[in-house]
């Protein structure tokens, strides 16, 4: 009995408290960096895009809400064809972001994406690819790959040795 | 009193009532979202005060839905029964001098026999869905209400004694020098208790719990008959926290720089405050708690209160 009667007065102090509540549209919830909102396709420093259409997030996706075709330029340098991701289905679990060899698909913490037509929560690769380099500036996928795909040269990158003459004899 | 006056007085009544009941969607709203560190609605209108009316709105047109297994007559009669039982009640409540419907000589025995009737509309809503479900919560409402109206008669029997009436009116002068609570905390106490239970509120709204028996009596119904329980129930809040005034609270009594009616509905509106605070607090006993409680501990509280009364007032009179 006693300790029901605490219990009420306790939550009748309640009453002093300050309220927890955000008032949402007019007062903006704080969001970490690494909050799992909308998903982006980011470009590398030179402006080229870094996804290389490895099917890796399309493999990883729990939902399978990502569509994607890869195709090379005439450098051989690899790009998706279109990329598409199906918001209506998308759980937000991040896991497109960890698969990604080339940071290219990243999240971020815009989250205010609601539509009136569940069509329009259909985003092509026009509406995901940004112009930004995302969480990780200065990265460049094809400067690091040991292939020339028209950014550098085979062997030409700064932490690779000059590639291996697989014509001659010697070691 | 003219017969104009009368139909002045019952149509005064009834219209503050409703709204009343209506307003305390609002105010229960509010006042948990208070105690629970929130805003509560306060986006439709001034203060959120629309949200009355988008409710009833709503209410209004949702799908009335009668299942065709349902015993209809009943299926609808039985959320009319708890809503008419309730402000039958409401007839032998005075709210000033002059100001009651009915002044009954036996305004209390009227008040235990109309709450006693609501348990029917509990037990015919739970018996008519003809849904097990329902039908448990029928039952468990049915033995909570009957075990906890037997000590609520009881624990008004002190008041009597000193007041030495059954008319309501007269009980609340007899609190002129001092009010009953001070006379009968162990009666107060237990009558709040039996109130609680009558109206079925939480902590003890054990015909309604969610968790194990869906929606307890009312699970089949839908749109303004599901209302109808609703409103009972907030009607009878209400009532228990205005009769709780009447009785021990001294009534519409207290100083004269207010009118009577608005002593009598601030006290009321107090207890109401303090229906909606146990809501927020307290944890749901469990059913054989709940009847164990009632029987093993208030009743014999309750007879031993008037006991003790009983022989103080007979000594006080020799």
């Amino acid at each position: 009995m006693i300790s029901h009667l605490r219990t009420m007065w306790l939550v009748f102090l309640h009453l002093f408290q300050k309220r927890a509540t955000i008032q949402y549209p007019e007062e903006k919830v704080p969001l970490r960096p690494r909050w799992r909102g909308r998903i982006v396709l980011t470009k590398d420093p030179d402006g080229g895009e870094r996804c290389v259409g490895c099917y890796l997030c399309a493999a990883a996706c729990p939902v399978d809400c990502i569509a994607l075709q890869a195709t090379e330029d005439a450098n051989g340098r690899r790009y998706p064809e279109f990329f598409r991701i199906n918001f209506s289905r998308c759980i937000f679990c991040g896991y497109c972001e960890e698969a990604c060899p080339t940071y290219a698909i990243q999240l971020t913490p815009d989250f205010e994406m609601g539509e009136y037509r569940r069509q329009d929560l259909v985003y092509e690769k026009e509406d995901l690819l940004i112009d930004s380099q995302g969480k990780y500036p200065g990265y460049n996928f094809y400067k690091m790959a040991g292939l020339s795909a028209g950014v550098k040269e085979k062997g030409k990158g700064d932490n690779e040795e000059a590639p291996v003459d697989i014509k001659s004899l010697l070691p | 009193m003219t017969v104009m006056q009368h139909i002045w007085i019952v149509l005064g009544v009834l219209f503050v009532l409703l709204n009343i009941a209506a307003g305390l969607i609002w105010v229960e709203r509010r006042l948990l979202a208070v105690w629970q560190d929130r805003l509560g609605p306060n986006r439709a209108g001034p203060l959120g005060l629309f949200i009355v009316l988008a409710d009833t709105l709503k209410l209004f047109f949702k799908e009335d839905w009668i299942p065709p297994f349902a015993d209809k007559w009943v299926f609808i009669l039985a959320p009319a029964i708890v809503v008419a039982s309730v402000l039958m009640s409401f007839v032998i409540v005075p709210f000033a001098p002059g100001i009651v419907v009915a002044d009954l000589n036996v305004g209390l025995l009227f008040f235990l026999a109309m709450s006693s009737l609501g348990v029917y509309s509990i037990v015919l809503g739970g018996w008519a869905s003809n849904n097990k479900y329902s039908l448990l919560g029928a039952l468990r409402g049915a033995s909570q209400m009957i075990a906890y109206e037997v000590f609520m008669g009881l624990s008004l029997m002190g008041v009597v004694m000193l007041s030495r009436s059954f008319n309501l009116a007269e009980i609340v002068a007899a609190q002129e020098k001092m009010w009953f609570v001070v006379l009968q905390p162990v009666g107060f106490v237990i009558f709040f208790i039996a109130g609680l239970a009558e109206t079925h509120r939480l902590p003890f709204d054990i015909p309604e719990a969610e968790s194990e028996l869906v929606a307890g009596f009312h699970a089949e119904y839908s749109g303004m008959k599901f209302g109808m329980f609703f409103i009972g129930e907030y009607l009878g809040i209400t009532l228990i926290s205005a009769m709780t005034v009447t009785l021990f609270f001294g009534g519409w009594l207290g100083p004269s720089f207010l009118p009577p009616v608005v002593w009598f509905f601030g006290k009321t509106f107090l207890f109401i405050a303090l229906f909606i605070l146990l809501r927020a607090s307290l944890p749901r006993p469990r059913y054989d708690q709940l009847l164990t409680y009632g029987w093993k501990l208030l009743l014999p509280l309750v007879l031993l209160n008037l006991l003790v009364t009983g022989a103080i007032a007979l000594s006080l009179k020799h």
